[in-house]
Formats: C-alpha cells, structure tokens, sequence
C-alpha cells in the first residue's frame, strides 16, 4: 500500500499486493530519474540502503562462517568426518566397543595442598567409568588395535564431576590435532601394496618432526593382553589450583597393581573376539582391580600445552590416590551409555591447560554424543541400548 | 499491558536493557556456533556461553517487567499496517526467545548430566531429568531456536538501519540514548 502514497491513483490495481519482504519491489516506478520502492527514493537512500545490505550480510556470512558452512577449515563436525551421520546408530564414534566399571576413588591426601579439589581431600569417591580398545567399530575384535583405553568420571561429594579420557600412550603423536589427521592420512596403506607411501610418511614428518618418536614407539609397542596391567596416560597437561590460587602444571596416569602382560604375535592371531573383555570381568570376579593415580609436576619452563612433549621421568611424582575397579557392566546401561567423558570437565581446584588437543577432543566428543544421544533419544538405536534389531 | 498512553522515548532502563542485550545476544550466538565448530576454543567459550546464558536470563525478567509497566513508544501513524503487525510480532518472538534459549540450553546440560557452571565451583541445580530423549529434544530446540534468533535478530537490525538511514522517522530515535540518530 505504500506505493500508492507515493503516487496515487497509478497502482489502484496493485492495492493489497503487500508482502512481508522488508524491501517490496512490486511497487516499482520510475518518474523521469526518480525510482522508487515502497515508498523509498532510491536515488537518494541507495547509500543507506547498500549500506544496511552489507551490514546484513557480513553478518549473516561471519556466523556462516563460525558455525562450519562457509570456508574450508577443519572443524569439530569435518574432524569426525562421516561417522556423525554413517555408523551403528547410539555408538560412541571411536572407541565404540567397550564395557563399562563401577569402583572407588581412595584418595591419599598428598595431592590436597596443591588442589582444593575435594576429590582430593574426600576418601572415597564413587567412580563410574568405562574400558575400551582403539578400534573405532563397536563389533571391532579384541586384537584389531594394540590402543587400550579407560575413561572415568568421578563424582565428590559437593557434586563437582571430574571426567578423564585415558590411553595405553604416555603422549600424543603430534602437537596439535590436524597434525594427527595429518599423520592417519599419511599413513593410511596404498590400497596396491597394502602399506604406507615412504614419501607421504616423509612429507607429514617434515611438518610434524615430534610425531617420528611417537611412531617409533609405536611400531614396536607390546600389545597389551590384559587392561588389568595396562598403564593408562592422560597426556594433557592440567593445573592443580591450591585454595589461595597457585597453580601447579601436572600430568597424571593410573599405573596399575597387576603385571603388564603382552600378547605374542601368535597368541595376538589367535586370540578370540572379545579376548580382553572377557579377561577384565573373569578377573574381577575374583578380586578387584587398582590402579594408582600418579601425579607428575611440571618444573618451571617444562611444555605445559604440547601434548607430544613428555616430561622428563626424573620430575617429582605424586600418587593422589588408588582407584579400585570392583564391577563391569555392560556398555548398553543408560547410567554409563549415556555419559560423555569429555576430558575437558574438571573440577574447581583444578584447571585446563592451553593444550589444543585437549580443547580438540571437548569439540569432537560433544558432536558425537550428540549424534548418539540423538540416535537413542528418537528411538533409532538397537544394539547399543540392549535390543534386538529389527527384522 | 498498560499501551493507552504511549511513552515519546523507551526510558533509560529499556535503552540501557537494549543495548547491553543486543551486545550480549549477538555473541551469544557467535559463541554458540563456533563452540560446536572450533577445535580449540571450545572449552573457553563454553566457560562464557554459560553465565553469559543465565545472565541473559536474568537481565530478560528485568526487561520484560519493565516493558509491561511503561510500554512502548507508538509508531509513527504512516508506517504500513503490514510492517506494524511485524515490528510487534517480532518483538514478542524476541521475547520468547530470550526467555527459552536459555532455559533450552540449562535444560539441555541438565539432561545431558552435566553442570552448568557460573564459573568455577558455583553450579546450578539441573532444571530437567537426566535422560536421552529429554537430551535430544532439547537440544534440537535449543539449536533450532538459536537459529531462528539470528534470523529475527537480522531483520530487526535491519527494520532499525531502515528507519534510521532511510525513512528517518523518528522510530529508531526511541530507543537511542538522549534521542540520538534522528
């Protein structure tokens, strides 16, 4: 209507032709050089106008750009690639295979001055965590992967969570997380000679010379039998934060009370499918299973946010506590399913680290328990809530 | 809502409200899309996109009550009645709006069992049951929502810069500070 304000009787036939877009042009004329639209003089408020479009846009193409659709970055969503939308509906995206323990946290009080954690000054506290092997395939077989992982969470009693994500590896192959999709790109074997290209290993060592110890250590690496003797690292670095705010860089593992035993290449070939999972639960029906929190501290000007660097082992160790497995359950159980053991969840009397791969691992986890909480929320998983596919 | 006599100006509080939220809403929105894309800065933004939340929150029970008890200034008697059904809508959806997605997104954390945290060691209670199908719901609607709130945000940006530079009505004066922007 509001053209016909602007020349009146001209549009009688257009009355009514209104829209609910903000700059209608149905109502275009044009009176010797003057254009208008909808009332609005073109000629004199096109700078305006131009102006409230790139406004608009650059808006409109920066929040494009932070949440993922525009540009080509590698993002939290490209990271986990097609397993968001393509993998066995309510299975956790890597590690999909594993079973989940209920135990107790007894902590040794030695680590209370350097945190206010009450984790650490508490005695016993509930732990409800989760075994798993490397392999991303929830059907995996037990000797796909020689990466063996537990993950944790503990709850104090004032209700603060702490949640650990923990692997068989005392460090991170590369300093940041691209340089890991780096390196499962550079190593992926040739499809003809079933094994990796010599120069596309070179060209990821050139960019990430660290990631050469850790393949070295990889290729010769026991293949643990048993999570009972595994030793499991939680590479990042953290901070202890003391009741008057000192903050003290740390590493920590659980290191184990049973033996570490390894498999053989021919025992590896033969072991059975779910070898490891069977081990861990025939152990703990006889006797619990500990590990000790060791707690290892930074000296000043030691790498607190690389994850590829280790401190030297002559630094000063700290067990904050013995963790005690008592029971596995199976990983279908809604109060483990449906955790997330996002490594980033820690609580007051302690604090992150700058350590991208850490900050990495919050973003990837966060998209994959969406995806699967999805999966289960609407009904759309099977076998990983405990039921029977359907025909 | 007491609209039989129309204020000339929003008053100083609505203003102050308007521009803290604005400011406060928009990286809002930021923070929220580039903590599901970012690889390492997620754990900082979530740190802010928490009591950033809540505070949001709060500062929306203030706005809504003041808004009730002074309304709004009218418009001016020659804007289309298409464009004054719209400005109204939209400022309703702004509201609710406000209002849910931090509610969706406590709830969210809640039913996902994990804190939500004010800042260290302060957390407040879960507001919904610990439980996938909660999870689920609630966060589509917090996503789906979040998006809907930039989309509204963009036109309203835009019905503002439109009066300001180009009708020069005298609406956008109503809500700048000592009538500035005529």
């Amino acid at each position: 209507m509001c053209a016909l304000k602007v020349m009146p009787g001209f549009y009688d036939a257009k009355v009514g032709y209104d829209t609910i877009v903000l700059l209608s042009v149905s109502h275009l004329s044009i009176q010797g050089i003057t254009m208008k639209i909808g009332g609005i003089d073109l000629k004199r408020s096109w700078p305006a106008l131009a102006g409230i479009g790139a406004i608009i846009a650059v808006l409109a193409a920066a929040f494009a750009w932070a949440a993922g659709l525009l540009g080509q970055r590698v993002t939290n969503v490209t990271f986990l690639e097609d397993t968001l939308h393509d993998f066995p509906a309510g299975y956790r995206r890597a590690h999909g295979k594993g079973v989940c323990f209920e135990g107790v946290f007894r902590s040794s009080g030695a680590v209370a001055k350097y945190s206010h954690a009450r984790v650490f000054a508490q005695p016993e506290t509930r732990a409800i965590g989760r075994f798993s092997i490397g392999n991303m395939s929830p059907y995996a077989a037990d000797n796909s992967t020689s990466t063996v992982s537990m993950a944790m969470m503990l709850t104090a009693d004032n209700g603060q969570q702490w949640r650990m994500k923990m692997n068989n590896e005392p460090y991170f192959p590369t300093r940041d997380a691209p340089g890991f999709l780096a390196m499962m790109k550079a190593t992926a074997p040739d499809p003809t000679t079933g094994q990796p290209v010599p120069r596309h290993v070179a060209a990821f060592l050139a960019d990430y010379p660290e990631a050469r110890k850790y393949m070295e250590a990889d290729a010769v690496k026991p293949w643990a039998s048993s999570f009972a003797g595994a030793t499991f690292y939680a590479i990042h670095a953290y901070f202890l934060v003391a009741e008057d705010g000192r903050r003290q860089a740390m590493r920590w593992w659980l290191r184990p009370h049973a033996t570490f035993t390894a498999w053989s290449a021919e025992e590896r070939a033969r072991a059975s499918h779910d070898a490891l999972f069977n081990d861990v639960a025939q152990r703990l029906k006889k006797a619990p299973l500990q590990w000790d929190m060791v707690m290892q501290l930074a000296a000043p000007g030691d790498p607190v946010d690389d994850p590829s660097q280790p401190w030297p082992q002559t630094r000063q160790h700290l067990v904050a506590g013995t963790l005690e497995v008592q029971r596995v359950f199976d990983q279908t159980d809604g109060v483990c399913r449906d955790i997330n053991f996002d490594p980033t969840l820690i609580p007051a009397g302690m604090a992150l680290s700058n350590d991208p791969v850490l900050a990495t691992r919050a973003g990837i986890y966060a998209h994959s328990y969406n995806s699967r909480l999805h999966e289960i929320g609407y009904g759309k998983a099977t076998d990983a809530v405990g039921k029977k596919a359907a025909p | 809502m007491t609209t039989e006599t129309h204020p000339k100006q929003f008053n100083l509080l609505a203003q102050l409200l308007h521009w803290t939220m604005a400011a406060a809403i928009l990286a809002m929105l930021f923070i929220g899309v580039a903590m599901m894309t970012s690889l390492t800065w997620r754990p900082r933004l979530l740190d802010l996109h928490q009591p950033l939340g809540i505070a949001i929150l709060l500062l929306a029970i203030v706005r809504l009550g003041n808004r009730l008890r002074h309304g709004a200034p009218a418009l001016p008697a020659d804007i289309p009645r298409w464009q004054v059904i719209s400005a109204k809508a939209s400022h309703w959806v702004l509201y609710a709006l406000m209002f849910s997605l931090p509610l969706l997104g406590w709830g969210v954390r809640s039913a996902g069992g994990w804190p939500v945290t004010m800042f260290p060691g302060v957390t407040l209670p879960p507001i919904a049951p610990t439980h996938p199908v909660w999870y689920a719901v609630l966060r589509d609607a917090h996503g789906l929502l979040a998006w809907l709130l930039f989309g509204v945000v963009l036109m309203h940006l835009s019905a503002a810069l439109m009066h300001a530079w180009v009708r020069r009505d005298g609406v956008f004066s109503t809500m700048a500070p000592g009538g500035l922007g005529r």
